[in-house]
Parts: C-alpha cells; structure tokens; sequence
C-alpha cells in the first residue's frame, strides 16, 4: 500500500514536472520573504541588552544550524527507506537536499565563529556543540562525495544511505551537547513542547529568516533534483 | 544615522561580515547548480537531436523526456 503511493508520487516525470512550474515560485517568494526578514533583522529588531548589536548574527547563526540538521535527518530518515521500500527515486531525493544542507552547516559554522569573537573573545572553541556540527560538516562532505566512489550506481548508493543512516547519530549529540557537556553555548531558548524565552520583537525576524532560509533550500533542491534527473535520463538516451 | 546602522555600536565588522558571508554562500550555490542545471539541460537537447530516426521516435513519445525538452526552449 505505502510503496504503491510512494511509487505513484515519486514519478519521475511528475516530480520533474511539478519542480519546474514550482522553481520559479519558490524563488520569487524567497526574494520577498529574504528582503523582509534582512529588514527585519539588520534595521527593525532591538539589540540585546547583554551583546548589544552582535545579537543580529543570531538571525543567521540560528536558521542555518536549525535547517542543516533538519536536512541530514531528513537524508537519514530517506537512506533508512531506501533500504526498507528498495526506491531509487529517494536516494535522488537525499543526494539533492545535500548541497544546501551543506552550505547551511557550512554558513553556522563560519556565522558562529563570527559571534564567538565579541562574545565569548575567541573564533574558535572545541566545544562539544562546535565540534558535533564540524562533524556534521565532514558527514555531508563524505555524503556527497560517497556517490562517487564507484562507478557501480547501486553500490555507491547503498555506501551513501550507510553514510547517512550512521551519521544521523551525531544528530541527537548536537541537538543534547549543550545538556550533556559543560559548553560555551547557552541551553535552547525555543523548544517545542515549552514556551520560547525570546522576545517576540525577537522572535518574529528569526522566523521569517528560517522561513526565506527554508525556502532557499528547496529551491536548490528542486534545482538539483531536476538536473540529476536530466542526467540520468541522459544516459538513458544513450542506452535507447 | 547611517554610519549608526553601518558601525553598529562597534559590531558592524561582525554583523555585516556574517550577514555578506550567508548571502554569497546562497549566491555561489544557486550559480552552480543553475549552471550544472543549464550544462546538463544542453547536453540533452543535443543528445536528442543526434538520435537516430527509430530511436527518436521512442524517446519522443516518453513523457519524461518531452517534458525536459520542453524546459530546454526545444520545439518538439
């Protein structure tokens, strides 16, 4: 019953179809939500009492770190159903969220290193927070290289969903690493089940910005998606 | 007014920095995989032009493939 719906919906030619007309869309709204949210940050939101000014790198610090884990544990949860319902079309999936995934990982890391200095005096620590995401950086790296380890397509795929599924164990340890060790970094101030300590006027720009930095990766996403699918099928061309 | 919003109490030079640092890293990304997007489209559209007649004949009537010609400005 699931791989019927999952083989009904990840149609290739529908996927491709869908990516297309969305494409543009996607990146018209992300402009306007960017812009508002670049307002919202740099200009309209107060400056913290404590860090005055450097508080704004949060606006940017925060929806990268959020948005690349949410990434890796989507790959991770895909991997893990590539092994379980055996469809190609996901790993495509995994393999075209992993660019921005990176990128945002990438984006926390150097924004972070950035925010360290005037608050905490240093661009570096290896605190364990700081250290798991490095880790993270490493996994998506080796992620996407894994697809070319071989020129065997299965076999690259499986070492990749391996990658992910295994690398989805450094996720719990970012997320709990402020909990579990003595860090630099302050405990969660925004949880699900608990009322969020920020201030609205706080608040509001960080999530306008984790909606414009939402949008941005699937945006790369339907772009990547569309073009690995044209590769394929290129060969396919090939082979006709 | 405005060198306020720039010097921003002395924090600007990390404010600004990680602000320009997270647009071009978006900037970058959205460049290369629009030109990998591009390249891959063009190499399509030729591949498909070199087909020989029988095999043309296949490949056209697969919706997959009209619709990638279609996105690369080809008239099928």
């Amino acid at each position: 019953m699931l791989y019927n719906i999952m083989f009904k919906y990840f149609n290739p030619y529908k996927i491709f179809k869908i990516n297309s007309t969305l494409q543009k869309f996607v990146f018209f709204s992300f402009i306007i939500v960017l812009s508002i949210g670049l307002v919202e940050s740099l200009f309209l939101s107060p400056e913290d009492y404590l860090q005055k000014d450097s508080v704004r790198i949060m606006y940017v610090h925060v929806p990268a770190a959020w948005i690349s884990l949410g990434i890796f544990s989507t790959i991770a949860l895909l991997s893990t159903s590539v092994f379980l319902y055996k469809n190609k079309n996901l790993i495509l999936v995994s393999k075209s969220l992993a660019p921005s995934g990176m990128l945002f990982t990438l984006i926390a890391l150097v924004t972070g290193s950035i925010w360290g200095k005037p608050t905490w005096g240093t661009w570096w620590a290896w605190d364990a927070r700081i250290t798991s995401m490095l880790i993270l950086l490493i996994l998506y790296i080796i992620y996407l290289l894994s697809f070319r380890i071989s020129d065997d397509k299965d076999k690259s795929n499986k070492i990749s969903a391996i990658i992910a599924i295994f690398g989805a164990i450094n996720i719990p340890i970012i997320k709990f690493s402020v909990d579990w060790w003595s860090t630099l970094h302050q405990p969660a101030s925004i949880t699900l089940t608990e009322k969020s300590t920020i201030h609205s006027s706080m608040l509001v720009p960080l999530i306008i910005m984790t909606a414009a930095f939402a949008l941005f990766s699937i945006l790369i996403f339907l772009m990547k998606y569309n073009t690995e699918l044209i590769k394929i099928k290129n060969k396919g061309l090939k082979r006709l | 007014m405005i060198s306020d919003l720039i010097l921003m109490n002395g924090y600007g030079i990390y404010v600004w920095s990680a602000f320009a640092f997270t647009l071009i890293g978006f900037s970058s990304l959205y460049f290369i995989i629009n030109l990998q997007l591009k390249k891959e489209l063009k190499r399509f559209k030729k591949n498909f032009s070199e087909l020989e007649k029988e095999k043309y004949k296949v490949a056209i009537n697969q919706e997959t493939y009209k619709e990638i010609l279609k996105h690369s400005g080809s008239k099928i």
